[in-house]
């Protein structure tokens, strides 16, 4: 691993109250990490045991039914969630990746508004994802005339994690010695050579983390797709960018809203297919990452 | 012009022939498709019909929609209902901008809802579906509110009741000490809205300080959780959870009404017992699946509705509801 730790010390050093202090903050900093630890361990069982009895394969070849829990499954939302995160992955990686480059490769950052972009593209990481759900059906739904689609779902989802993944992006950029570029532009090779064979090969397992990461947060929104017109009820999978669609979040907020027992059971077994999707996409960025990275 | 120009100009002419052929293969293809639906269509209604059909609105009313796309799948497997929940107003918003083909609603369109509407020009009709009867719960050892009074629920709720009135014995003087634990439901629903208006006699009118939901479960929970405890919600909530929590019988003035079925669909539940409505526009019955799916729904509201667990409408209601979608048939041509 090419990760900087503090090398431990083979010298005791033994001088009074010290060892206290250094188990106190190693004690604290251990439990921190229990804190977090703990509660995604309980959430996690407390879903697979509530879910449990209807993890089967009903629940990914049955579509969705208001009647009868136990016929009930999340077919459409799960083909639906697919849809709108490939989709969105489309948009937003490259769109996120160009826009890295042209800020940490090209921009002039003593002009003025190089700088405003900067800015703004961290404000926007920080804004209620509501709000974009609001842009997405004022403009996107509505102005473009896109509708209430899958695309206009990814589109909305896609400028929502747009400011991770430049701002991941950047860092893996940044992250590239200077040695690297100044060494292939002394070979003769043009600016976008530089990038394109030396600079962004070397940034990939940055940008997969971060692209992950930002999918990731995109496949758990529910917030804006509640205004982009993501159904409640549907009995079809998508079949195409212009169709009507559901999300695993919109069905599952669904489910537990629901008065029957059966659907809450349901509801879990469905929180449990969200993460395994998501689980999926994680070891996807850690395979890409561990099979690109280079120590310099 | 360099070769690499030469080339380049020739691929984007290759592309644009290859797009323009696309194009006129699209248009060639469409009329036989075209005419495969119109055939269907006038096959009468038993042709397998496909399409979709978008319905949204009121969270209340989604289940019975819901119900009714599912039994109506066993019979037209290839048209796609959707069902959303985006609340009256919100669905009425969408109705209105031409989005959706039925708006399902807890409450009559508004004069401003009907004039967005107007100005887009959409025709629309008022069809009444179902009775639902708010039911006002306490917990299985409340021994003493068995029936309660409008004014008692009013004196409960109201916003002046707001920090003061906060033990049953202030409700009525022969209601023991015990702590008075409000639950209600959240601001954004239909049925706040009603609830409000009925009892407290203007809409939004509210103490602030109860634990509000748009989970009814929560309600559930938080009801049979305490022995004080009070809270109200759709009447299919309390079938459901008729084991956990005691019903309160309503006095209006003119004795102690149980909800129920029957007294609902008398019309003796007052004012707690409400229609529920879906308001197709006039342009979407035009379409044979819109119409299919409404003829459905009309055809067979006291199934969809019993399975939904709602009160089904009485015959007169019923003949009403027949009525009005035949003069929408003929309004849409």
């Amino acid at each position: 691993m090419a990760v900087l730790t503090t090398p431990r010390s083979n010298v005791e050093l033994a001088s009074k109250g010290r060892p206290v202090k250094e188990t106190a903050f190693r004690l604290a900093l251990l439990a921190s990490l229990a804190i977090a630890l703990i509660f995604l361990v309980a959430l996690l069982a407390y879903v697979f045991i509530e879910g449990s009895p209807r993890l089967d394969s009903r629940l990914w070849s049955n579509m969705p039914s208001i009647r009868d829990p136990e016929i009930a499954g999340a077919q459409s939302a799960i083909t639906g969630t697919l849809w709108v995160i490939s989709l969105t992955a489309l948009f937003t990686i490259p769109t996120g990746i160009a826009a890295a480059i042209y800020l940490e490769e090209y921009a002039n950052t003593s002009k003025w508004y190089n700088r405003v972009i900067e800015l703004n593209i961290q404000n926007l990481a920080a804004i209620p994802s509501i709000v974009y759900g609001i842009l997405g059906l004022g403009i996107i739904a509505r102005t473009f005339g896109l509708g209430f689609s899958v695309i206009t779902a990814s589109l909305t989802l896609g400028l929502l994690v747009l400011p991770i993944v430049i701002i991941a992006a950047r860092e893996a950029i940044r992250s590239v010695p200077p040695s690297i570029r100044e060494g292939s532009l002394a070979l003769g090779a043009t600016q976008w050579q530089t990038i394109s064979r030396q600079v962004l090969p070397a940034s990939i397992p940055g940008i997969a983390t971060g692209s992950i990461l930002a999918l990731s947060r995109a496949i758990g929104e529910a917030a804006p797709l509640l205004m982009l017109g993501a159904v409640s009820f549907i009995r079809f999978n998508p079949d195409g960018v212009f169709a009507s669609y559901t999300v695993l979040p919109i069905q599952i907020f669904n489910w537990i809203a629901q008065s029957r027992e059966g659907f809450h059971i349901l509801a879990s077994a469905a929180i449990v297919i969200l993460l395994a999707i998501l689980l999926l996409m994680n070891s996807v960025a850690i395979w890409l990452r561990n099979r690109y990275q280079r120590r310099w | 012009m360099t070769s690499g120009q030469r080339r380049l100009s020739a691929v984007a002419t290759a592309a644009l022939v290859v797009s323009l052929a696309a194009a006129c293969g699209g248009t060639n293809t469409t009329p036989p498709a075209g005419g495969d639906s119109t055939s269907a269509a006038s096959e009468g209604g038993t042709a397998e019909l496909s399409g979709q059909v978008k319905a949204d609105g009121s969270s209340t009313v989604a289940p019975l929609t819901s119900a009714a796309a599912e039994f109506f799948a066993e019979t037209q497997p290839k048209i796609n209902v959707t069902v959303g929940t985006s609340g009256t107003g919100g669905g009425f918003e969408k109705f209105c901008n031409g989005e959706t083909d039925i708006s399902d609603a807890s409450r009559p369109i508004k004069d401003e809802e009907k004039a967005a509407c107007d100005a887009k020009s959409i025709a629309f009709s008022e069809l009444t579906v179902a009775t639902d009867a708010l039911t006002v719960v306490v917990n299985k050892e409340n021994t003493w509110a068995t029936c309660l009074t409008t004014e008692q629920l009013k004196k409960m709720w109201e916003p002046a009741a707001e920090g003061k009135i906060t033990n049953w014995n202030q409700v009525d003087a022969k209601f023991p000490d015990e702590p008075l634990k409000l639950f209600g439901a959240g601001t954004d629903s239909g049925t706040f809205d009603y609830f409000t208006d009925e009892i407290n006699g203007e809409e939004g009118a509210s103490r602030k300080d109860y634990s509000p939901s748009e989970d009814d479960n929560v309600t559930v929970q938080g009801v049979s959780g305490s022995k004080g405890g009070v809270g109200y919600f759709g009447f299919t909530y309390f079938e459901e959870n008729a084991d956990k929590l005691k019903a309160v019988e309503i006095d209006s003035g003119d004795g102690c009404v149980a909800p129920s079925v029957e007294a609902a669909q008398a019309g003796k539940y007052t004012p707690l017992s409400r229609p529920l409505f879906i308001y197709p526009s006039v342009a979407a019955v035009k379409r044979p699946e819109v119409a299919a799916f409404l003829q459905y729904y009309v055809d067979n509201a006291h199934k969809i509705v019993t399975d939904a667990k709602f009160i089904p409408l009485n015959a007169e209601q019923e003949s009403k509801l027949k009525s009005d979608f035949a003069a929408l048939k003929t309004q849409a041509g």
